[in-house]
């Protein structure tokens, strides 16, 4: 696409937004000359993602300027040395995962996407006892429960309460019939949680790090099995976690008060919500659940929907996503069989959720180069590493360690048109080229390193 | 380049030839007659090899949302198959759920060239392109999954004019890229998400008031006076449900002689009789079927080994995930517009259940007389993976070997089954038929499962063995669009196939109500609902053909 004069306005609608794993795709967007100006503003961190301007960026090797030519062959001279490069970062759309792939194939590679931390909270659930699950069109319509487990949603997708919990109309009512939002954790904004949609509102304010216990209790109570109240200073979480699984004590004692600071009756009155629900959907979204072992709380949540499902309906709902997180783990899931964390150093794909984590490869100083892709926000930076590192990044992006190859990339949805897939892992979107830039898309640029090599 | 194929056995059932030697000529990729003058640029001897064109496989998941959770949920039957790269091919892992470009390799090593998705959930369209098209060498194509989204359902009980239906079929078929239409369990999948837990086939949806009878005859009636060659692709109400036999013969007569496609019909063959009140059903189906010439089948036949249950049938899958092996399992409500079910499942035989599930898709097999109407599927991964077709074969060909066979399976299996009493034995020309002919005619697909001039040069070249599962597991030679892909059953040239897609006229006012629709209940755009022809072949993934339909009726 040839770039508007500077003068003239170029109006985009229906325009996909890549900035969260939400994926809004109703945005109107103006781009006079390289500038874009989001028209229907609902989220802080979508404008600020279109409308940044970009600083000048050129490509560069030792932080020199050179032509794109020379800095691809710098790169390309680089991944051909190294022993174990690791791919990382992954912040792209399918066709630069897709690049991703093919090079890391033919290099004997570590592909690992920056935020798989928080996804594997999600995966060892899923590769221990799968899961039942919605999506965002699904829960909009048919929700009447809606549970909001130690997440801050609002903060993470602005616009999730707007266009899931409290649209104006449902299919399957008319009037829509009000719904049932609780949240579990403590500092959770649910100032979003209000309209006409919305009948009761429930706070759980426990601890971040208690969410589990909460959720065990309440799966026990859902079962209708006992439970022994926390400790009331227990400093030692596991105790508690343990302790609220203790069957059957049934009669025995006077019903404890408190679990995790909540209220007994209060977790028996969410749990008979729960059993009461239509369709309950269990809402979290893995960065959210940033503690020790979150795995379990996703683990709990499973086994509860389970639960749930024996006499009513309920699901899961996952968001996050960021940074084409779950785009990467969907194209590493199809060609590889495994949705990240894969090592490709043996010539066929070798997967270890623990091994193949880059975050622990580079503080183990294991690889000798690190290969960083951060095309959607310039905040997506590597941690500290003493290996040399190809970067290709959107204009801004800025790490203390200056790498020995840089590239300015294009983001998709931005500078060129690409695809995305949704945090709930089932819809995908197409992302529109608005003309800001010409610079390269991540996957032109690696099919050339790839070339040269 | 003209090429000459020399002397082969040639079996093309769609042009009438059955085992006649003869050559084949292929220039620019296609077939063509023998030249004039006698020139040609390349030959190859095939004395004494059996000539078929590339085998397609009508039925088989391999691109699209549940089969990537399919895959995302088994790693460990992954690790037993890691596949190294070559200089020439991509890594990948294999087994039960092979990767993508594993897929396209095996197949053609296997002397495929076109494998059909059947179930692309039009929210996941998308999704499922993107997979078809990191599947080299093989044509492909989709078809879209209507009968539990809610624009059909709301369409029905609101009395719509049946244009309108007409056109939402039509547009659907268009946004998904898709050659044909499938249900699965007709209007279940949304019962599901009302709770209801059965949907028989006359049964109200609790919601919306219509029976799964009405959806089938909707969508049949739709597709057939749109002019899509491919019948309504069935997966009926009941899957794997003893007694689920009188569902299946009552959807058979449900279809007053409108064409249907019932699929992986091994699932819904299953009587009550016998001690363990599970016994065979295939002999009464097989009956059914001489009677109603309007309906197609294909087997879903079971393999004993590892797999995975992967469908759009929500409803009936959840209930199966208590015999999930490894014990996991994922289901999902899609979108208000399908579901999933993802199980992984192991079949023994020493198992009663399994071995008459084994027993019953043979017995289809050796019981349907018309070869045309009937397609040899595991319904991958679900029945067994993909490279069990040549066991499958010999299975159907060689009665020696499958009187032993019966030998390792649960022996009461066989006493509620009349496989022990069938001695029928396929012939190649029946093979062709069942992998080649009979899928290309049923999806309208012009140019390939034959070798008539024009075709596209699809040929796969088999050395003649006695041991069929031998010979048809590893191709002499097969050609893609007359370039040589495959020696000796190993890959020697990575090509891209085509995407095939059927596009039935619909009045596009038909966007006014869905655009509305879409932003009113949707989380995403009309406008981005759609898949783009550029999205398709971008990046050099290949083309698309249109395949012909007949003229709409009203």
């Amino acid at each position: 696409m040839e770039l508007g004069e500077q003068s003239s306005t170029e109006l985009y609608e229906n325009v996909t937004c890549p900035f969260c794993g939400i994926l809004c795709d109703d945005l109107r967007i103006e781009r006079t000359g390289d500038q874009l100006k989001v028209l229907n503003k609902n989220c802080g961190q979508s404008a600020a993602g279109f409308e940044r301007v970009l600083p000048p960026a050129k490509p560069q090797v030792d932080g020199r300027d050179v032509s794109l030519e020379e800095a691809v062959k710098a790169a390309a001279g680089l991944i051909k040395k190294a022993q174990l490069p690791l791919y990382g970062g992954l912040g792209t759309d399918v066709d630069g995962i897709r690049a991703v792939l093919s090079l890391a194939d033919r290099t004997g590679g570590v592909v690992d996407h920056a935020l798989s931390e928080a996804q594997f909270r999600n995966f060892n659930v899923l590769q221990r006892s799968g899961w039942i699950m919605s999506t965002l069109t699904e829960a909009r319509n048919r929700a009447d429960l809606f549970v909001i487990v130690g997440t801050n949603v609002h903060k993470l997708h602005a616009r999730f309460f707007e266009r899931v919990v409290c649209p104006p109309s449902s299919m399957f009512e008319d009037p829509p019939a009000k719904r049932t939002v609780v949240f579990i954790g403590e500092g959770l904004d649910t100032s979003a949680a209000v309209g006409s949609r919305i009948a009761d509102v429930v706070n759980l304010p426990c601890k971040q790090s208690q969410v589990t216990e909460v959720l065990l209790a309440l799966r026990a109570r859902i079962n209708g099995m006992a439970v022994s109240p926390s400790e009331p200073e227990a400093p030692a979480k596991r105790t508690g976690i343990l302790s609220t699984l203790l069957p059957h004590l049934r009669g025995t004692s006077a019903p404890p008060p408190e679990i995790a600071g909540i209220k007994l009756s209060e977790i028996d009155a969410l749990a008979e919500r729960c059993k009461n629900a239509r369709y309950g959907v269990m809402v979290w979204a893995p960065p959210g659940l940033n503690f020790m072992h979150a795995d379990l709380a996703v683990q709990a949540i499973s086994d509860m929907v389970r639960d749930l499902n024996v006499t009513t309906r309920f699901a899961g709902l996952s968001l996050g996503g960021n940074e084409g997180a779950v785009t990467a783990a969907a194209v590493s899931g199809w060609q590889t069989g495994y949705p990240s964390r894969v090592s490709f150093a043996s010539g066929a794909p070798d997967y270890d959720s623990y091994r193949f984590s880059i975050g622990r490869m580079l503080a183990a100083n294991e690889g000798d180069l690190l290969v960083w892709i951060a095309s959607i926000s310039p905040t997506l930076v590597p941690p500290e590493t003493r290996l040399p590192k190809i970067v290709l990044a959107t204009p801004g992006f800025r790490s203390s360690q200056q790498p020995a190859v840089f590239i300015p990339v294009g983001t998709p949805g931005i500078d060129h048109a690409g695809l995305l897939v949704r945090c709930d892992n089932v819809v995908s979107l197409p992302l529109k080229n608005l003309g800001r830039s010409r610079l390269p898309r991540v996957a032109d640029v690696l099919a050339a390193i790839q070339s040269a090599l | 380049m003209m090429i000459k194929l020399s002397g082969g056995k040639v079996y093309d059932p769609a042009n009438g030839v059955n085992g006649e030697v003869r050559d084949v000529f292929a220039k620019d990729g296609r077939i063509v007659a023998a030249p004039q003058d006698g020139r040609f640029d390349k030959e190859y001897d095939l004395r004494g090899r059996i000539v078929m064109a590339g085998a397609i496989d009508p039925h088989t998941h391999i691109g699209g949302g549940k089969v990537t959770i399919a895959r995302t949920l088994m790693p460990e039957d992954h690790a037993i198959d890691e596949v190294a790269h070559t200089a020439l091919m991509r890594s990948g892992t294999g087994h039960a759920l092979p990767s993508t470009m594993i897929t396209g390799y095996r197949y053609a090593e296997m002397g495929y060239t076109a494998g059909f998705e059947p179930a692309v959930l039009p929210a996941n369209a998308r999704q499922a392109h993107m997979e078809l098209g990191d599947i080299p060498i093989l044509d492909k194509g989709g078809f879209v999954m209507l009968g539990s989204d809610d624009f059909l359902l709301r369409s029905m009980a609101q009395q719509k004019d049946f244009s309108f239906i007409k056109d939402y079929i039509a547009w659907t078929m268009a946004a998904a890229q898709a050659i044909a239409v499938k249900v699965v369990n007709p209007g279940g999948i949304s019962a599901f998400k009302f709770n209801q837990r059965k949907l028989d086939l006359d049964e109200q949806h609790v919601y919306y008031g219509i029976t799964p009878r009405d959806i089938i005859l909707t969508l049949a009636r739709g597709l057939l006076e749109l002019g899509v060659t491919h019948p309504l692709h069935v997966h009926g109400c009941n899957l794997g449900i003893p007694g689920n036999v009188e569902t299946t013969l009552a959807t058979i007569q449900a279809a007053e002689g409108l064409p249907l496609h019932l699929t992986h019909i091994q699932f819904h063959s299953y009587g009550t009789e016998g001690d363990r009140h599970f016994s065979s059903g295939a002999a009464r189906i097989a009956d059914l079927l001489k009677k109603n010439p309007n309906i197609s089948i294909d087997v879903g036949q079971v393999m004993f080994g590892q797999t995975c249950l992967a469908s759009g049938d929500s409803m009936r899958l959840y209930p199966t995930s208590k015999h999930a092996d490894p014990k996991r399992s994922v289901v999902m409500d899609i979108e208000c517009d399908a579901g999933c079910g993802v199980v992984p499942f192991r079949y023994r035989d020493k198992s009663f259940v399994h071995s008459l599930q084994w027993a019953i898709g043979l017995e289809t097999f050796l019981l349907c007389e018309d070869p045309w109407r009937i397609f040899l599927t595991t319904d991958h991964p679900n029945g067994a993976p993909f490279y069990t077709y040549p066991h499958l074969i010999r299975l159907l060909m060689d009665r020696a070997f499958r009187k032993d066979m019966m030998q390792k399976v649960h022996p009461d299996a066989l006493k509620n089954s009349t496989l022990p009493m069938l001695e029928r034995e396929y012939s190649l020309f029946e093979i062709a038929i069942l992998t080649r002919a009979g899928p290309a005619r049923s999806l309208g697909l012009k140019n390939i499962g034959h070798l008539g001039p024009g075709a596209c040069a699809d040929i796969t070249v088999y050395k003649d063995n006695a041991d069929r599962e031998a010979m048809f597991t590893k191709p002499e030679l097969v050609f893609k669009n007359g370039e040589l892909i495959v020696r000796d059953g190993t890959v020697i040239k990575i090509v891209q196939g085509a995407t095939h897609v059927a596009r039935p006229e619909y009045d596009p006012a038909i966007e006014k109500s869905l655009k509305e629709y879409f932003e009113r209940y949707h989380t995403m755009r009309m406008e981005n609902f759609r898949l783009s022809d550029e999205e398709i072949i971008e990046g050099g993934r290949g083309s698309i053909v249109v395949e012909p339909t007949g003229a709409r009726v009203s």
